[in-house]
């Protein structure tokens, strides 16, 4: 048995060095495109205000990159120095794709992803254009590796357990790639990254534009951002990733935990709106319930059941106690009594090894686990239900909220009335963090919501871990805690700074900083010189 | 399937290698230029040239660790989960190192001061050295065996300690670690800088050039006289399933000589090794950085094989229970999934030293102060 606090600070230290990844990958994977947009068009017109406009959120995108990069590592390392029996257990399929990431993705995107900065000089206008294309396409590219590797741990295929070398192992690299969970999450991930990106070229331009500077660049700017991030914010929602629950027993037990669905009902099942919900009960308080919304929304249809998770954990209890029976007979066939009735006893039970293996958190024998125990591991096999139930309810309020916005700003834009609309124009600044708040509540749903598993029915997170001390996650914790939180705040000053500054920091001679004070101004723009923003902006709403 | 289990068994030895040799000659380089970024670059002007000479490849090569990483998961899952979890706190070490390089590189230029300057300056070198030398300790330990051993559901446990890590035999191993790749990356700045750095990088070439030299002649007779080797005395077929606790593994004094003795071709790798940093070192001297780049890089080369060499098909072996050391017939992961990454391999390694290759051509000049200072905002 594993020291549980040293699993558990094992977790905290995952979810954290996770999370922290994901703050800056979305907005590399939608910017990447954006980038291309913005360079195509000045390739295309040869109006320079596109390449300065390639350049400038480039840099922005260069200030993401770097740390985006930098917390990659860390995860390359994890899950060999954390979680070395899964790395050992399911290396064999889970390695393959991401070992296939960094030959056909990574190496695309990091090796071009140079060019970008420092190739404006010596590539042609095209050949540049093309190391930007294919910075992105090596950006979207690996996170489409990485979601297959992930979309296997949450419903694992074409991979079966073999008592020999005592892991699983890959049978159709065909069934692994073509997963359907990995296919619908890689398609809402990265619309998700190009919502993170519209809304953050969106927010910073409408910045400039309430302050009246640099007019031509943002509302440029802006438009890209809209329309883009329109497409995007309709595949998200369009496309969601709840269509995935259909596969897998953890999704459905990720459905039921995430709606809060104690008991089955009967179809069309309402919709939990808001509600107390609670492990130790196996209820939700107070819940306000919309009726036939969930069977509507889960199923697509209202004559079919969304199972609960009471009845989930009752089917889980039978998998537990067909998983003793197993662990007892892969025991019998690793001591060498490798007999024709153990092999066949063993293949009986072998999908619900998994099962059995939730006991280790209790037991070093599972096929000897105590009634008690079995119970305990039952209570262990759905997650807890309150952080899903309210995780979920953020990430969708945010993309409504952010469906909202788009659909206004897009719609004023097209009018040519956005720069009036101040009030929009704030609302898309101070909007900026929420395509965070999305991302990252909508990780922690696909990741929480798979436990107890590292793997969907076949590995528990306790089983997965290494066999490190506590003291040892202290120490490595802390130290993740302290760097991560100094890169973040260099990350958000430069980011601050150049934000505010604009395209001036490009030093071409021609934004707002370098002009200021002369009657330049704001040329060509028909906006208001720089120097009556501040007046302009108490006249506002 | 159309290569045998044993043929993907042994050719994935050699693709680690071959990523492993393609990280110490890019990166590895890019960590010998972080290293000598302090102590070459007088000014921030120089500095940057310095930078700036890496500026745009750094980032892909580093791709090269990343792959080899990856590929070791994918291939041999059970080195990558013990060596990785042993090695808990070096392994850390090297990647706190690392996070100073993204960052280092790309925020470094972007706020003009000096300070601000100067402490990324320690952190790329920070970032160039540590990892260089914890890679080259790891080598060290692995040649002298690790305190592991694995339980009967393949659950590996690490029996020392950090500090046992830092062993004189592994910490002259870190040094030749870090003394070629620092080595490379003088040889590197000589080529693509003018006047004054150039100079300077030449004069450090040599001196560390030859002080590699040694250590690696050192470490040999050491590795010869001291350092006891392991010997398989019985295994499964060599294309049988990948299962560890199959084989019969002894202590041999004299067992990293086996190979040698057995394929006195192999010699060639120790030989390659010198010859390389001794070719390297003279043709830098005589200001032909150009070829003493690629003499740099084969020695580089020669060093990692020998060290390959002597231990094949040694992984990773145990001190605490010879049973359970990592081979490379037998830490390996199924005949499918080697299969697959073969193919991969073989499309997308190619395919890479194409498209490097094509960014080395385009970005390729002798980096200058003048050029640096005209172009302010974009370069590093």
């Amino acid at each position: 048995m594993l020291d549980s606090a040293m699993i558990e600070l094992s977790r905290w230290q995952f979810a954290i060095t996770a999370m922290y990844h994901f703050l800056f990958v979305p907005l590399t994977l939608g910017l990447s495109w954006m980038l291309v947009i913005m360079e195509s068009v000045y390739v295309m017109t040869g109006r320079a205000i596109y390449k300065d406009m390639t350049k400038f959120w480039g840099k922005l995108f260069g200030i993401n990159f770097a740390l985006g990069v930098t917390t990659g590592l860390t995860m390359e390392f994890q899950f060999g120095t954390n979680w070395s029996y899964y790395s050992h257990y399911v290396g064999d399929v889970f390695g393959a794709p991401l070992a296939i990431e960094g030959l056909m993705a990574f190496f695309l995107e990091s090796t071009f992803i140079g060019l970008f900065f420092l190739g404006w000089e010596r590539l042609t206008k095209r050949q540049h254009l093309a190391v930007t294309f294919l910075t992105a396409v090596g950006s979207n590219l690996s996170a489409m590796w990485i979601l297959i590797a992930n979309g296997w741990m949450q419903h694992p295929v074409g991979a079966e357990f073999s008592f020999e070398t005592m892991r699983m192992e890959m049978v159709s690299f065909s069934e692994v790639l073509f997963n359907p969970v990995a296919q619908v999450k890689f398609v809402h991930t990265v619309a998700a990254g190009y919502v993170t990106a519209a809304m953050f070229v969106a927010g910073i331009s409408a910045f400039y534009m309430l302050k009246g500077r640099d007019l031509p660049f943002a509302k440029r700017s802006f438009s890209v951002a809209v329309g883009f991030g329109m497409a995007s914010i309709l595949s998200v929602i369009l496309l969601g990733d709840e269509s995935g629950y259909e596969v897998g027993d953890v999704q459905k037990v990720k459905l039921a935990a995430v709606e809060a669905e104690w008991h089955t009902e009967e179809a069309p099942a309402a919709f939990t709106a808001f509600g107390m919900p609670s492990n130790e009960d196996e209820e939700t308080h107070n819940a306000i319930k919309i009726p036939w919304a969930l069977g509507l929304i889960a199923t697509r249809s209202l004559d079919e059941d969304v199972v609960g998770l009471k009845d989930l954990m009752r089917e889980h209890e039978i998998r537990i106690r067909s998983g003793m029976i197993a662990y007892e007979y892969l025991q019998r066939l690793r001591n060498g009594e490798d007999t024709e009735a153990n092999r066949g006893m063993f293949a009986d039970h072998m999908d619900d090894l998994g099962y059995g293996l939730l006991l280790k958190a209790y037991t070093d024998n599972p096929a000897e686990a105590t009634e008690e125990q079995i119970q305990m591991a039952v209570k262990d096999s759905i997650p807890e239900v309150a952080p899903l139930f309210w995780a979920f309810r953020i990430m969708v309020g945010a993309g409504v909220w952010m469906l909202f916005l788009f659909a206004l700003g897009f719609y004023y834009n097209a009018k040519r009335q956005i720069q009036d609309k101040r009030w929009l124009l704030r609302a898309f600044l101070y909007s900026i963090p929420v395509p965070w708040i999305a991302a990252e509540t909508g990780w922690f749903v696909a990741e929480f919501g798979r436990q107890p598993w590292a793997i969907g029915e076949v590995l528990p997170t306790t089983v997965a871990a290494s066999s490190l001390t506590a003291n040892d996650l202290v120490i490595s914790l802390s130290a993740f805690i302290i760097f991560y939180t100094l890169l973040f705040l260099i990350e958000m000053y430069l980011m601050f700074k150049f934000g505010r500054q604009g395209p001036s920091s490009l030093h071409t001679g021609k934004y707002h900083f370098e002009t200021q004070g002369s009657d330049k101004g704001d040329h060509s723009s028909g906006g208001a010189p720089s120097a009556t923003a501040p007046a302009r902006q108490h006249q506002g709403d | 399937m159309i290569v045998d289990y044993e043929v993907l068994k042994l050719i994935w030895w050699l693709l680690v290698g071959v990523l492993f040799i393609g990280f110490a000659v890019t990166d590895g380089m890019d960590m010998g230029v972080g290293t000598l970024l302090p102590f070459l670059g007088k000014g921030d002007d120089e500095r940057r040239v310095i930078i700036n000479t890496i500026g745009p490849h750094w980032d892909g090569n580093q791709v090269w660790l990343i792959t080899a990483g990856g590929a070791i998961f994918a291939a041999w899952p059970l080195v990558y989960a013990t060596a990785f979890s042993g090695f808990y706190f070096a392994m850390l070490l090297a990647l706190f190192a690392l996070f100073f390089r993204p960052v280092g590189f790309d925020y470094r230029n972007k706020i003009q001061d000096k300070r601000w300057r100067g402490a990324w300056d320690w952190g790329l070198f920070i970032g160039g050295a540590v990892p260089a030398l914890v890679f080259g300790i790891a080598f060290g330990n692995l040649l002298q065996g690790v305190p592991f051993h694995l339980d009967e559901l393949l659950r590996p446990y690490y029996t020392g300690s950090f500090f046992a890590l830092l062993n004189p035999f592994a910490l002259l191993a870190g040094l030749i670690s870090l003394g070629m790749l620092t080595m490379h990356g003088a040889i590197w700045l000589q080529l693509r800088t003018g006047e004054p750095i150039a100079g300077r990088a030449k004069e450090w070439a040599r001196k560390i050039g030859l002080a590699t030299i040694v250590g690696f002649a050192l470490a040999g007779i050491w590795l010869t006289l001291f350092v006891d080797g392991y010997k398989v005395v019985s295994m499964p077929p060599l294309d049988a399933i990948s299962n560890p606790l199959t084989k019969e593994v002894v202590v041999d004094p004299y067992g990293w000589l086996t190979n040698y003795k057995q394929y006195p071709l192999t010699l060639l790798f120790p030989i390659l090794g010198f010859a390389g940093l001794g070719f390297a070192v003279s043709l830098s001297m005589r200001d032909r950085a150009g070829l003493g780049l690629i003499m740099s890089g084969l020695g580089i080369t020669g060093i990692i094989m020998t060290a390959g060499a002597a231990m094949f098909p040694f992984i990773m072996p145990s001190s605490s229970n010879p049973n359970s050391s990592l081979i490379a017939w037998d830490a390996t992961s199924s005949h499918l999934t080697l299969t697959v990454m073969f193919w991969a391999a073989v499309i997308f390694i190619p395919l890479i030293l194409a498209y490097t290759t094509w960014t080395y051509v385009k970005m390729w000049r002798r980096v200058t102060v003048e050029e640096i200072r005209s172009q302010d905002t974009l370069a590093y």
